[in-house]
Order: C-alpha cells, then structure tokens, then sequence
C-alpha cells in the first residue's frame, strides 16, 4: 500500500493512498467538522460542513470524498470556511422545525454542538416552518421529520450495514423526505427489521427511542465500528 | 388509494386490456433482463401503460427488478415525468417558458386552477389534469398550451374558458 504526504493545516501528515481527507485529518488529531459522514458506512457529501482548502485547486472540496495525494496542502480552520460553515448550519436550522428546548436529542445533538462551535447565535434567513409530521407508528422508535438534516445515515445504514435498506429518500429540492418502504408508516414496512442501527447514526432528535423525553435520548454508535471489523476481519473487538 | 392500488395491480386486475399490460410491462422488464439499472426505463414504460404509478404497481416493478421498494420509490417522486395520483381524462400543460410566460401564460393557468386543479394535480370530477412544463419549443405560437397532447398556439383565456365549457356539456351529454 502506497503512502502519500502531505500538509493538513501546517502539519505534515501521512496517509494510505485512497484514504480521505477527513479520514487523515482525523486520525492525526485534526478535526474537521461534519454531520453525514459516519466512520464504517459510505461517505456522500451530503452536509457540505467538512469542505477544505487546497492550495492549486480552484474550488473548495469535500474532505470526506477526496483521496489524500502527494505533496496536497490543505487547510481545514481559515476564517472563509468558517463563515461557509456557518452559513450552512444557520440555513439547516431555518430549514425546517430544530426547537431544541423541546426536543429529546437537546445537549447531545451533532447539530447543536456544532452551532455551538460555530457561534451561530442567531440565523440571517429566514424560517421556513414548513408543516411536517412525526411518525410514531412503529413499535420502538419515533422519526420527527422536524428535526432531520437529510443527512442520509440512516439511509446508508440501514442498506450498508443492516442490509434491508427500508429507508430511501423520496422527492427532490425542499420536498425532500426520509421515506420507509413506499412512503408509508414506518410500523407498516415490511423490510424493516427494528434492528435500531438507524437511530443511533441519526445526528439529531429525528430519530429517537419511545418514551424518551426533552433531552433523554443519547445515541451509541459503537456497534458500528464492531459489526464493520467483524465482517472485514472476522474479528470481535468491543 | 388501497381501492385504486387493486384496480390498478397488474396482479389482481381482470379484463383483457389489463392482462395485455402487464404483459407489455413483462416483456420491457425481460428485454433489460430484468436488471436494477434498467429501472428508470421500466418506471418510463409502466407509466404509459397505466398512466400513472400506483403503490402495488411500484411494488411489482420493485419485487421483479429486486430493488428496495423504498429505493423505487425515492426514484419515482424524484421525477416530475411521473405521477403516483391517477391522471384526468384530459391532461391540460401550460407552458411556462419566458415567451408564454410573457404572452400570458400565467392567466392560463390561473383559469385552469380556477375551474379545474392545481398545477401538478387532477380536478375533484377527474377530468382534466393540469400541469405546467418549461418551453415545449414552440415559442413562435406563444403563448402555448399542450391540450391532450395537441399543441395549441395563441391561447387567449376566453378559448381556454370555451374549451373547458365544451367538455363540461360534452361529459354531461355522456353520462345521459
């Protein structure tokens, strides 16, 4: 396996060929945001919030989904990526209905910590408040559409990992929706096995536990990273 | 809608001109030997045929193709060229390129959604669909509506209103 170098915000990392970015950064301590990508499924692109700098390329570039190459120099922290970054949570929360004082994820959310980080104290545009149900029909869990990114990890999950792929996203633009099955209840879907992985992926209060309550819900993604060895090593390593 | 999805099943349907549907549906699904990617063709031919995409339909398409059926669906609400509502008897498209748009077009579709539905759905009676599309090329004749698919050129509001008066009497006759 080839090894490239290269510069991530002064420091001189390495990095195996094919690996990201994001994925060097972060295994050399170098923390770039982000909110789709999850360690052990696919990566999309999706949230935008891990975009770098490269020095001789002309646009910024996802770090999640670009390969790490000899001699890059990349920086991950200047003040016109932050602003993009926080542009881009301001027009997340103002996309659809993220009350954190009522919701189950409040203290523990992705998307709340990293407002938080950004200093989003306000939001320029304007709310959408867009009419968006709450499916509570399944037996074990609850989806509130009011809280979801479309970040797509459940979607990736639950295909990558569980393998059922129950969810999908229907529509296109602002009509964009987390579906099950044929758009139905998610307690109607014939493909879904409750495993719950999808839940504990989920960086906000979209998906939850029942019974949970305003700031109960605290989510564990360890699993992933143990069912993802086992299968590629055979290996069971808590 | 559970009524509309039996009826429209190929599965459940009797009558000869439904069988030999889902026969046509058979073969475009054959011809791609019934491969995932060859979904968008097969969404393409299912809709010609039934003239929309019902739920039993779509878990059909999904069950042969063997895709996630929430992945059909995803592809199917993804594109404005498919419809899961079955279709009026008349499909009325206002065209909303910049020449119409400019000629008046939005009058058109303000009579339209007046007298029959919203752009995008069907009138309660299930006459007449209406829908809107972006220039259909024939910007010399603006402004421009697409009437069953029979291009009309120079539409003023009162032909549009004479022509939907005409099928509300003609329906009328019909049904006596």
């Amino acid at each position: 396996m080839s090894i490239k170098t290269l510069t991530i915000d002064g420091r001189m990392v390495t990095g195996a060929a094919g690996e990201s970015i994001f994925d060097v950064a972060w295994n050399n301590g170098i923390r770039i945001p982000r909110l789709c990508h999850v360690g052990g499924i696919s990566d999309v692109g999706a949230c935008r919030l891990c975009l770098v700098e490269i020095e001789g390329w002309p646009k910024l570039a996802a770090a999640c989904l670009t390969p790490v190459e000899e001699g890059m120099v990349v920086r991950t922290q200047t003040e016109r990526l932050r602003r993009h970054r926080k542009l881009i949570v301001e027009l997340l929360l103002a996309e659809r209905n993220h009350v954190c004082s009522v919701c189950v994820q409040n203290g523990h959310c992705e998307l709340q910590d990293l407002a938080a980080e950004l200093g989003v104290d306000h939001v320029r545009v304007y709310y959408r408040f867009p009419r968006l149900g709450v499916d509570m029909s399944h037996e074990r869990f609850g989806l509130d559409h009011n809280r979801c990114i479309l970040c797509t990890r459940c979607v990736r999950v639950c295909d990558e990992v569980e393998g059922a792929h129950t969810w999908d996203v229907a529509g296109r633009g602002v009509n964009c929706m987390i579906v099950a099955d044929m758009g139905e209840p998610w307690g109607n879907s014939e493909t879904c096995t409750s495993c719950g992985k999808c839940v504990q992926v989920c960086p906000t209060g979209a998906l939850f536990e029942k019974g949970k309550t305003v700031g109960e819900m605290y989510k564990d993604r360890r699993f992933l990273k143990y069912i993802v060895t086992a299968r590629e090593k055979r290996q069971w390593i808590r | 809608m559970s009524a509309q999805t039996s009826v429209n099943s190929p599965e459940r349907s009797s009558g000869q001109a439904v069988d030999q549907r889902a026969k046509m549906l058979e073969r475009a699904m054959s011809r791609h030997h019934y491969a995932g990617d060859a979904l968008l063709e097969v969404l393409h031919t299912a809709q010609e045929l039934y003239g929309y995409l019902s739920p039993g339909l779509l878990r059909e398409i999904a069950r042969k193709l063997r895709l996630p059926p929430s992945h059909v669906y995803g592809v199917a609400t993804f594109y404005h060229f498919f419809t899961l509502q079955p279709r009026g008897e008349h499909t009325v498209m206002v065209c909303m390129g910049t020449a119409c748009y400019v000629k008046g077009a939005l009058g058109l579709l303000e009579v339209l959604e007046r007298r029959c539905a919203r752009a995008g759905s069907t009138s309660p009676d299930g006459k007449v669909s209406v829908g809107t599309a972006r220039c259909v090329g024939a910007c010399g004749l603006a402004p421009v509506i697409v009437w069953d698919g029979e291009i009309l050129g120079r539409v003023t509001p009162q032909e549009l209103n004479r022509r939907l008066d005409a099928l509300a009497v003609a329906e009328v006759r019909d049904d006596g």
